[in-house]
């Protein structure tokens, strides 16, 4: 589904993304992980074409992100993001946020587009807010919009980029249920977070990165036990028992 | 003592009335179409000012310093003395039978105040979140469409103080297509002024319909940007 070879990504001197292989298969969920500055977002980034990359090749859902030939709208479409911050578009209701997209680029009809945001904030628990604007709503509440928005436009695959880091601890629950019911249904997706308890439950498969290096590639529970590298063992201590 | 008789009668009733009013509507269409022609411009310019390709850039650029930094009422001069001289012959008649006066003012007026807005328009996007554009993209949406439903329509709220002073800076502006015989109020204040000497009344009478017209646009922007602009600001 998203295959990364060799891929290199500079910010002008600063090599962020230094020969990453991944491959992420159909349904499967992938929690990176990794302290701050190690090239994670970087990477989700890269897989939409938010940063393009330098070097390497990187196909997803078997589009070439290097190909000319690619139309990168028409990927995006496929591929639902969200974002730390939101993102919601300030002028426009919950409503009209999630039918957006689909109506101007999948041309679904006005009324077909709105049945579909409702049962998807159903989905999110938010059905009454359909009328608020962000402003109004809570964190925790703009993030399950903001990925109703995304899976609006039946997105193949979804990425979260620290979908979590900037709510209050009260509100990251009901953002990892919402996502945590998506993993059910069969979604591939990608989730950069700090999170561990929603990678031990829900990720198949840890990636922990460094320096732009993925350092280690596991199953949750063989990460969390017994991970391998020094690097993934101190930030792993450091992230359990912060104050030591 | 004052040897002057004020005599409202000539601007209140009559056939120097009808000369106003007639002078009235004609700067009421050169604003209206001004407004809209000098807005929609203003937008176009202002997003080929922020475009990824170099070459438009530069061309926005060269549009925005020469509109802004000549005078209006040289460019309604070359739209109305020297415009017809590069035209074709088919393009020269169409415009002998049109009303040329009016479509050289008005063209002056919309290529004028529409470099003003897009500067006003383009320091509005920019102070969009870029996050914004992100997850325009993120949707599937191209550029220009990112701009047209997500970055546009926040930028013109941020912009609307300043469009006001432009809307009202190209209402007045209009006075200067009397200078080519567009018999709009100024104009005709100025025949009745000729025709009765009575130019303290004349001219009264233009002042009001500019404040008139002025507090109008002013009036009509603020209900815009109550009513359908911040209904939602929390």
């Amino acid at each position: 589904m998203i295959q990364f070879q060799g891929v290199h990504k500079w910010f002008k001197k600063l090599h962020v993304l230094n020969g990453i292989d991944l491959h992420v298969k159909p349904g499967e969920v992938v929690v990176v992980c990794g302290p701050s500055g190690s090239g994670k977002s970087t990477l989700i980034r890269t897989i939409n074409q938010l940063e393009p990359i330098n070097e390497g090749s990187l196909v997803v859902d078997g589009m070439d992100l290097c190909s000319k030939k690619t139309d990168i709208n028409r990927l995006r479409a496929e591929v639902g993001f969200v974002f730390q911050q939101f993102n919601l578009y300030p002028h426009l209701s919950v409503l009209n946020n999630i039918t957006l997209a689909p109506t101007k680029i999948r041309k679904t009809p006005k009324k077909e587009a709105e049945e579909q945001a409702m049962a998807l904030l159903e989905r999110v628990g938010l059905a009454v807010k359909r009328d608020a604007y962000p402003t109004q709503l809570s964190g925790g509440q703009q993030q399950r919009v903001a990925i109703a928005r995304a899976l609006a436009m039946k997105p193949r695959i979804m990425l979260f980029d620290e979908p979590t880091s900037a709510l209050d601890p009260e509100m990251i629950g009901e953002v990892l249920a919402v996502m945590q019911d998506l993993a059910k249904t069969g979604m591939t997706m990608v989730v950069v977070t700090h999170e561990m308890g929603f990678a031990r439950e829900v990720a198949d498969r840890v990636v922990f990165m460094d320096h732009g290096v993925i350092l280690e590639e596991a199953k949750p529970l063989e990460f969390f036990k017994n991970p391998q590298h020094d690097r993934a063992k101190q930030f792993l201590k450091q992230l359990l028992s912060p104050m030591h | 003592m004052l040897h002057y008789n004020f005599d409202w009668s000539v601007v209140t009733s009559g056939k120097y009335f009808e000369w106003l009013v007639s002078g009235l509507k004609v700067t009421l269409e050169l604003s209206a179409i001004g407004i809209v022609g000098a807005f929609l411009l203003g937008l176009v310019i202002a997003v080929l000012k922020m475009s990824h390709y170099r070459p438009l850039r530069w061309m926005a650029s060269a549009y925005l310093e020469f509109f802004r930094n000549t005078p209006l009422l040289v460019q309604i001069f070359f739209w109305y003395f020297g415009s017809y001289k590069i035209l074709p012959m088919a393009v020269n008649d169409w415009l002998n039978n049109t009303n040329f006066e009016f479509a050289a003012a008005v063209i002056a007026l919309i290529i004028y105040t529409s470099a003003f807005i897009a500067e006003d328009i383009r320091s509005g996007i920019l102070s969009i979140p870029k996050e914004q554009m992100e997850a325009a993209r993120s949707a599937g949406f191209s550029y220009l469409r990112s701009m047209q439903y997500i970055i546009l329509p926040q930028a013109v709220r941020i912009t609307v103080p300043p469009l006001v002073n432009q809307f009202l800076n190209l209402a007045k502006n209009s006075s200067l297509a009397m200078t080519i015989g567009v018999m709009e109020v100024t104009y005709q204040a100025r025949q009745v002024e000729s025709y009765t000497f009575k130019g303290f009344e004349a001219f009264t009478a233009a002042t009001v319909v500019y404040l008139g017209l002025s507090v109008t646009i002013t009036t009509l922007m603020d209900l815009y940007n109550k009513k359908v602009l911040n209904a939602h600001r929390a």
